[in-house]
């Protein structure tokens, strides 16, 4: 097992020991992983190697049998979902969740934190809350217009195609302001058009300053815009590095990438 | 046959004190079910603490019947909270189980002898109302409009309760038009992506289940006070399944829909027992040969029943509601 990572100076995840079994089945067993701030981490591996599982456990939706884990020099384990969220850890998932009935600028308003208006005693009032919603819509407005959905704001989001759907989730996820991003799958089921369009999105959160982890299975896309890739296999963290070093680890070409991709490098 | 008659019994039901306790109860469901997709299946549970806390507070405690009222919506925000912690953070289906059984249980509870000192069993408790009636402001008389009309005392008590079914209606259109609504409706569309977002959908789920479960109770109080004798009965699990029939009627998660439906479900019930009234009287259309005048109670709900179906397989919306909506919950 490789561990370069121990010599990152300032990590913002840093996953201890963490285990988490199914009736005995030990689907994830990760000793340690860290991940580098203001970096782009992809997180490979062949199905059933607990990505997302451990993507689940990490931000709340699953809980561990085992281990620790801090986000942002803070000890997070076994935080609920929605603190994890407010602590600025936010992640998208593998079946894109947009909220069908609700309008495309609707997803983006529920995505601002600490909303005044969402409290029950505040919100008959709509005096108490109506300028902080306005300048919540405007931020809205100019994420939907970066990511060109401003058209379609005030249609239902059932009505959006696959791809806008993985957009409208990661420009709502923005909204939270959140300092790491988790993209569970983020290009999967999207039209190779907007490919491009999201890969250029997820490059610019890390130029904004913030730090992004993707599952992803398509390694041309992992090249091209990660700065570490971590490659799972049964559970376990078998390589964590640049992508170079990942791709030329023996134990990810045997467990994931197979001959015929390790021939063509 | 009276056709006049017939609809005029309709009408005087659908705006009647029934119609508009139903539209309250259906209010309170409408903030659960409708907007955040909370499947409360024990309504007349709410509407029995509700009545019972009242009317005990008046019985046993001596206690000013305002004083009452808000022992009796405490009461039915207890239950809420009850039902609601072992159950909200699991599956919405567990909360249907636990609210059915919850409101059977609770009914058959008050029946029992072992506590007949404080409810009454199956007796009952009455006279706890009279402060409300002795505070009717109107002078003795009927008052309506043609064959349409109620007396001071019916008149009081419906018309306080459709002013309640109004504050209340508004208070809802008032959160659910806020970022509170847009919370809970969100909720109801999917607790994980809510999740995911920073909001704490636990609370949110408790405080609508609280919110619709206290309008209930309201419900339950003005019940009571119409009948100004409270027993077990009154709160079969009926109840709670001709408040969906009502609120599904005229459209979920529509602040009018609950109070229009509960109109048109009244004025359908107590306007088809007029028809098969007239028409077991007249022979129409062979009518006399098929129901007894006997049987004309129970009947009236196959025709009821027909009208609802008839409704839901043309215009599942409701009267109100939006069709894109309905059919999203179908993928």
């Amino acid at each position: 097992m490789s561990n370069s990572s121990d010599a990152v100076p300032d990590p913002i995840l840093v996953v201890e020991s963490v285990v988490r079994r199914f009736d005995g089945l030990v689907a994830v067993s990760v000793d340690h992983l860290a991940v580098h701030r203001h970096t782009i981490t992809a997180l490979i591996g062949p199905n059933g190697a607990g990505k997302t599982t451990l993507f689940n456990v990490l931000t709340g939706f699953d809980r561990a049998d085992a281990g620790s884990w801090k986000f942002d020099g803070v000890d997070v384990s076994g935080w609920p979902a929605y603190r994890l969220a407010r602590q600025g850890m936010v992640r998208t998932f593998q079946l894109t969740k947009a909220l069908a009935g609700l309008t495309v600028l609707d997803n983006m308003l529920l995505g601002a934190s600490g909303q005044s208006g969402e409290r029950i005693v505040v919100a008959p009032f709509r005096f108490r809350w109506r300028a902080e919603e306005r300048a919540t819509h405007e931020r809205a407005l100019a994420l939907l217009d970066d990511f060109g959905l401003s058209a379609r704001q005030r249609d239902l989001a059932a009505t959006l195609s696959g791809g806008q759907r993985k957009l409208l989730e990661m420009a709502r996820a923005l909204m939270v302001e959140p300092k790491l991003v988790m993209l569970d799958e983020p290009m999967a089921g999207v039209n190779p058009a907007l490919v491009q369009s999201l890969l250029h999105h997820v490059q610019r959160l890390r130029d904004e300053g913030r730090t992004v982890v993707f599952v992803e299975h398509d390694m041309d896309v992992v090249m091209s815009i990660s700065d570490r890739v971590v490659c799972m296999a049964e559970g376990r963290v078998i390589a964590d590095g640049t992508p170079e070093e990942v791709v030329d680890n023996q134990a990810v070409v045997d467990a994931y990438l197979g001959q015929r991709h390790a021939r063509a490098r | 046959m009276n056709w006049t008659g017939i609809l005029s019994d309709g009408v005087r039901a659908g705006l009647g004190i029934n119609a508009a306790i139903y539209a309250l109860a259906a209010v309170g469901l409408n903030v659960q079910f409708g907007y955040a997709g909370l499947w409360n299946f024990g309504q007349a549970g709410f509407l029995l603490v509700g009545g019972y806390g009242t009317a005990i507070a008046v019985s046993s405690w001596g206690l000013w019947l305002p004083w009452a009222v808000l022992v009796g919506i405490a009461a039915s925000i207890l239950l809420g909270l009850l039902l609601g912690v072992p159950t909200l953070r699991l599956r919405g289906d567990y909360l249907a189980i636990v609210t059915i059984a919850a409101a059977e249980i609770l009914r058959i509870v008050v029946n029992s002898t072992k506590v007949q000192s404080v409810t009454g069993g199956p007796q009952g408790i009455g006279g706890f109302a009279n402060w409300f009636f002795d505070h009717n402001p109107i002078a003795r008389g009927r008052y309506g409009f043609g064959t349409i009309t109620y007396d001071q005392r019916q008149l009081w008590v419906t018309l306080v309760t459709w002013v309640l079914v109004a504050l209340a209606s508004v208070l809802v259109a008032l959160l659910v038009h806020s970022p509170w609504g847009r919370v809970v409706r969100a909720i109801r569309e999917d607790e994980d992506a809510v999740r995911s977002l920073g909001k704490n959908v636990y609370s949110y789920k408790m405080q609508a289940l609280l919110l619709g479960g206290a309008i209930g109770g309201v419900a339950g109080i003005m019940l009571v006070f119409d009948q100004q004798f409270i027993q077990p009965d009154l709160f079969q699990s009926a109840i709670t399944f001709y408040a969906f029939a009502a609120l599904i009627l005229g459209g979920t998660a529509r602040i009018l829909g609950p109070i229009l439906g509960a109109i048109a479900f009244w004025f359908l019930v107590e306007g088809a027992d007029s028809f098969l009234g007239n028409a077991v009287d007249h022979n129409f259309l062979g009518v006399g040969h098929l129901v007894d005048p006997t049987q004309i109670g129970t009947f009236r709900f196959v025709l009821v029943g027909l009208v609802i179906m008839l409704l839901v397989i043309f215009r599942p919306q409701g009267f109100l509601g939006s069709r894109q909506e309905v059919m999203l919950g179908e993928q």
